[in-house]
């Protein structure tokens, strides 16, 4: 175990350095100034300027400084806020969005198991179709069409939910968490699903069964491992998704997260929030990938090797 | 009893017509798709033209599905956006097709240290936030379609890749191809008489579902603002519009949304549909 994670690890520091670098030349290759759009600017302010943010030294050389600095987890001064860095930006809107993300993904994995497990139950049933249809609805309909329409028929039709905000009105995190969470629990349902139905048919359920287990005991404590192993899978590579999801989410609810100022920074060509932000994100989804191998690893003994 | 042999695709097609969801979704597809290649000629209105004056009004018998703000025609602009984004679908698609298939291929057919690479290679552009990089060159790189299709091709090509691979390595290792290697058939002809026929089914399956997730994608860039540029129009703009002015004409929303959800619904149950007729064994 502890040499799968070395392993990991190993390939995850060289991924990064390269991510980061590739992000770098790509923004600084970019056509037009973080300076470019505002009103003109005298050239002495802009010399300044671009003294201030390091801009005119040769490339190669502000490229190992930017390095230097971010391994310290210093990503330099935001472009676009003065007086604010890109660190410090980044720690506002972090506990924000993995707020939203954990509703999502409590409300995902609760949803999607309960509907995925009853429907392998009751396979060929009714309570096995209509969830299924559902779920494929809930795969279809994408986030921003979702958020909306939520928005239209509980925000304003009804008036029993705020239509944005974060941390304002009560309530006001429901309808952004299940907008975000709602394809995965779709997925989730799927997966676990299909995992229940091939454990179901195994030996030692049969033998479970035989020794006189109820039906229950039978699926939540045996059939319910094999169920999990595609869900745990499926969770790494989807927070990648969620990151995502969490542009689009935060920018209809208005949520000062990461995504949103992700969004804002790529519109304002906000070079060093833009580079933090991705090295991090890159670093996030590295870190729940590995996650979620390690969880596959404990559940799954033969992943193992 | 008689037994009339049957070819592998016949075998599928058949067993696809049974599928009623397949083959509705299938029908439901194929008209999308004339509607939108025909479009020019279908549409009743132009899909630029404002009516300043008339403005958003709801569905009427002159404007079927309503106007939006600017009194253009919804239909005639869902009628035009079906072209931008089913064209998005099947070239971006048609992108990830050629890399992930070739790539798949390679790895899957030479084997050993070249596989172990260029499936570690694949392993590690996976846990890379892809969208982010879209975003990124997107905004760089202006609104340019053809860099859209690239990009988004450039992305969805790892699953088709690790797909093929599978396939190729099964093939690979069965008695006929050894057969035939033992016959010294060379690399090449070995490779499209014997296992090339074989994949091509799973090739299909993948290449239908992987039109859903690309469209998806488009709509996402557009309803960042990120994609296609006015007053062009993919479903995605439109959505976007829609979602703007959603509180007073909800009907800018309704219906290019729906209009969405269905084709997308469609492509996922006959890719389903097809995966279950080609290859039985691997419905879930």
């Amino acid at each position: 175990m502890l040499q799968l994670i070395f392993k990991r690890l190993l390939v995850a520091v060289p991924v990064l350095i390269i991510v980061a670098s590739i992000t770098f030349f790509l923004v600084r290759l970019a056509p037009g100034g973080p300076f470019d759009s505002e009103k003109v600017v005298a050239p002495q302010v802009l010399k300044n300027l671009n003294e201030v943010y390091n801009l005119n030294a040769p490339l190669h050389e502000q490229y190992f400084d930017y390095m230097a600095d971010a391994i310290t987890g210093d990503f330099g001064p935001s472009f676009r806020y003065p007086g604010r860095s890109v660190s410090e930006m980044i720690l506002t809107g972090l506990p924000v969005t993995f707020e939203l993300a954990f509703y999502a993904v409590i409300f995902a994995v609760f949803l999607g198991l309960l509907a995925g497990i009853i429907a392998a139950v009751k396979k060929n049933t009714a309570l096995d179709y209509i969830p299924m249809a559902i779920a494929m609805l809930g795969i279809c309909m994408p986030t921003f069409l979702l958020g909306p329409l939520l928005v239209l028929i509980f925000g304003i039709n009804l008036e029993i939910m705020p239509v944005s905000g974060w941390d304002a009105l009560p309530g006001d995190k429901v309808l952004p968490a299940i907008t975000l969470g709602a394809a995965y629990a779709a997925y989730i349902a799927r997966l676990s699903r299909g995992g229940m139905l091939e454990t179901l048919n195994q030996d030692y359920i049969r033998t479970a069964r035989a020794k006189g287990l109820s039906e229950f005991k039978v699926v939540m404590l045996h059939a319910i491992r094999g169920g999990l192993i595609p869900v745990l899978a499926f969770l790494g590579p989807a927070i990648a998704g969620l990151i995502g999801g969490s542009f689009v989410v935060e920018t209809i609810f208005q949520i000062p997260g990461l995504g949103r100022f992700y969004v804002e920074a790529a519109f304002n060509r906000d070079y060093t929030m833009i580079l933090g932000t991705t090295i991090f994100f890159s670093a996030l989804i590295i870190f729940f990938n590995l996650l979620s191998d390690i969880s596959v690893a404990i559940f799954n003994p033969q992943a193992r090797s | 009893m008689e037994h009339s042999s049957q070819s592998l695709w016949s075998d599928a097609f058949d067993r696809l017509k049974k599928n009623r969801l397949a083959v509705v979704s299938g029908i439901i597809l194929i008209i999308l798709l004339v509607l939108a290649i025909f479009a020019p000629w279908i549409a009743p209105h132009s899909y630029a033209y404002q009516n300043l004056e008339l403005g958003a009004v709801g569905p009427s018998s002159s404007y079927w599905l309503g106007t939006d703000t600017l009194g253009r025609d919804q239909f005639s602009r869902i009628l035009y956006g079906a072209r931008v984004s089913l064209l998005v679908g099947f070239v971006a698609t048609a992108v990830a097709l050629l890399i992930g298939v070739s790539w798949g291929i390679v790895a899957g057919f030479f084997g050993g240290k070249i596989d172990s690479t260029m499936m570690r290679i694949v392993d590690i552009l996976y846990g890379l936030p892809f969208i982010i990089f879209i975003i990124l060159l997107m905004v760089i790189f202006g609104r340019n379609i053809w860099l859209l299709f690239l990009a988004i091709g450039a992305v969805e090509w790892l699953t088709m890749a690790r797909i093929v691979r599978g396939q190729v390595l099964t093939i690979k290792n069965q008695e006929f191809v050894l057969a035939a290697q033992a016959m010294g058939v060379r690399n090449i002809s070995l490779f499209f008489r014997h296992i090339l026929p074989n994949i091509l089914g799973t090739i299909a399956v993948y290449a239908t579902l992987t039109i859903p997730q690309v469209m998806l994608l488009e709509a996402f860039l557009s309803f960042l603002g990120l994609g296609v540029q006015p007053p062009m129009s993919s479903w995605g703009t439109l959505i976007r519009y829609g979602v703007e002015s959603m509180e007073e004409y909800p009907w800018m929303l309704i219906f290019p949304g729906l209009i969405f959800t269905i084709t997308l619904f469609c492509l996922n149950f006959f890719g389903d549909g097809l995966r279950d007729a080609i290859d039985p064994r691997s419905s879930d």
